[in-house]
């Protein structure tokens, strides 16, 4: 495994160091070959060349960007400034002044709560529909149409049916999370149920698996991949979300901060907002690859 | 009752596919004796596979009689444990634990725990196999897969041990050495075994009868050869033997001459 391993990185490297010099000088590129060969690990060139400065460049871009359209657009703060007014919020992250006036470090905790509340009953409902629908291609086919109409529709479209059921905001929001994070779970685990290979299958029946069995030591855990991949898309749905409900729902959290910043013609807020939104995707995303990584076999 | 043990009387087997009706088998007839080893063998397509899962209860024939044991054919069961071609070991699984499943199944009412997984070691050791007890599939070789495989199988105790194609993906090295392998504990166990194979050596070597399918569609049982060879038989030994050359070309005659590959 790790033989493999360091062969192909090994190879990239040297494909690499090989194409840069060839081009100048032919006669470099023999030479170079046995630097990379000595290097067993982690080839430094290849991971600060092509790994580390690129995503720099990157930001770098992006911020002399957002400078310079700071710098003609009246009211756009510029990076500076911003960086100053987070400095300052996250100093006391966790202070509350009033019922609507809390660190930042609540509304995200909040905001966090919401989509982890609508996220989960969307899996708890959403994970035994999609393995449902996957087994019996009678229920796929009964309720395909009716989930290919409800799944285009606008998240927040679902927001006065939910005020109307709930006659509250709070459960509003939750409801609007759940409906728009619960369609990439079902239709997933659907697909996976009914992706798994008819090998394993016909071990079960070979074996004469109890319904149960099957479920646990084969559709489970071959499914489980096509579950994490569900549960990362509808996550990253439920995060998208959250920021518009809660600017309509209003209460303590990210969206309505940004809502309310607006009123207050706080840009610098609205700013730090939208990194921190972006930032906490971001990670939500990358822990779940990771998890998700975990449950890879082949 | 005899000592038939697979009885299969003019089977048929046809498929709805978008193009109307196919009929993959007809008329098939075959006996299988306890304790015998037979070879299915013919061109691709020609139904040999599916003359296995008619056995194996994985399809029921459309028309025609399949029995084991004297009694039909109703769906899979563990006293017909199948070899698949691509080993179908579950992924998740340890080595250990994908013998143990089938093993657990099969004894797991009358016997414990410690004897179940004493049922498995064996298993694990009769395919020469303790060594990987504890990893994953995907971190041994094709070849050794394909003896846990085996193993999952014969720790059922099947009656029958159905195989399909089960050295198919193999090199020729690891092939034979499986074959030897397969030899030595068919002779230990008294397996009565049924494989696919579209190896004319595999067959000769392996078989104590080689039944030669037809091409399809409509495919059934064009000749059968019974190979009297002594057992055990050695490979080496039989690379020489006029006789091994005899039954040899008499399968390669059924499918180059009288049974032309189809265009394929």
């Amino acid at each position: 495994m790790t033989q493999s391993a360091t062969v192909t990185v090994d190879a990239k490297a040297s494909a690499h160091s090989a194409a840069a010099p060839a081009a100048a000088k032919p006669a470099a590129a023999p030479a170079a070959r046995p630097a990379a060969e000595a290097s067993p690990g982690i080839d430094w060139r290849e991971l600060i060349g092509q790994r580390i400065i690129p995503p720099i460049l990157g930001f770098a871009l992006f911020i002399a960007v957002w400078a310079a359209v700071a710098q003609v657009t009246k009211g756009i703060p510029g990076p500076s400034s911003t960086f100053v007014a987070a400095v300052k919020l996250f100093s006391d992250p966790f202070y509350i002044a009033g019922p609507n006036d809390v660190g930042i470090g609540w509304k995200i905790l909040n905001s966090l709560s919401r989509v982890g509340l609508g996220f989960g009953l969307a899996a708890l409902v959403g994970i035994p529909a999609g393995f449902l629908l996957g087994r019996f291609m009678f229920l796929n086919r009964m309720l395909s149409p009716v989930i290919g109409l409800l799944r285009p529709v606008s998240p927040l479209a679902w927001l006065p049916i939910g005020l109307l059921v709930f006659k509250a905001a709070q459960p509003a929001a939750i409801w609007v999370i759940f409906i728009s994070s619960i369609w990439p779970i079902i239709l997933n685990t659907a697909a996976g149920v009914s992706t798994v290979p008819q090998d394993y299958l016909n071990v079960a029946r070979v074996l004469k698996l109890s319904e149960w069995k099957v479920f646990t030591t084969i559709l489970f855990p071959s499914v489980l991949p096509h579950l994490m991949t569900g549960i990362r898309l509808s996550i990253g749905v439920a995060w998208l979300v959250i920021v518009a409900a809660e600017m309509l729902t209003g209460g303590v959290g990210l969206g309505f901060w940004v809502w309310d910043e607006w009123n207050n013609l706080n840009v610098e807020h609205i700013i730090v907002a939208i990194f921190v939104v972006g930032l906490i995707g971001l990670a939500l995303e990358q822990g779940l690859m990771m998890l998700a990584r975990r449950f890879q076999y082949n | 009752m005899d000592n038939r043990y697979v009885h299969l009387e003019q089977v048929g087997m046809a498929f709805d596919t978008k193009k109307g009706r196919f009929v993959a088998l007809q008329n098939v007839n075959l006996d299988i004796a306890q304790g015998e080893f037979i070879s299915l063998i013919g061109h691709s397509g020609c139904g040999k596979s599916t003359v296995l899962n008619v056995i194996a209860g994985l399809l029921t024939p459309t028309s025609g009689v399949a029995l084991a044991a004297g009694r039909e054919i109703d769906g899979p069961g563990p006293e017909r444990a199948v070899v698949f071609q691509n080993h179908s070991l579950l992924p998740w699984l340890s080595c250990f634990g994908n013998v143990y499943l089938a093993v657990e199944r099969v004894f797991g009412k009358k016997e414990n725990k410690a004897q179940l997984k004493a049922r498995t070691h064996a298993a694990l050791e009769m395919v020469k196999m303790t060594h990987a007890t504890d990893k994953l599939p995907n971190e041994i070789s094709g070849g050794m897969k394909q003896r846990i495989g085996i193993a999952r199988a014969l720790a059922m105790e099947p009656k029958v041990l159905l195989m399909d194609e089960p050295f198919g993906a193999l090199d020729a090295l690891t092939r034979a050495h499986l074959q030897d392998e397969l030899m030595r504990i068919v002779q230990a166990t008294g397996s009565t075994v049924v494989m696919v194979t579209h190896d004319v050596d595999e067959a000769v070597l392996l078989s104590d009868r080689i039944v030669m399918m037809t091409n399809g569609p409509a495919a059934t049982v064009g000749e059968i050869l019974t190979v009297n060879l002594a057992r055990p038989r050695d490979r080496l030994a039989l690379a020489n033997d006029a006789e091994y050359h005899h039954y040899r070309s008499a399968v390669l005659e059924f499918l180059y001459h009288k049974e032309l590959r189809p265009a394929a």
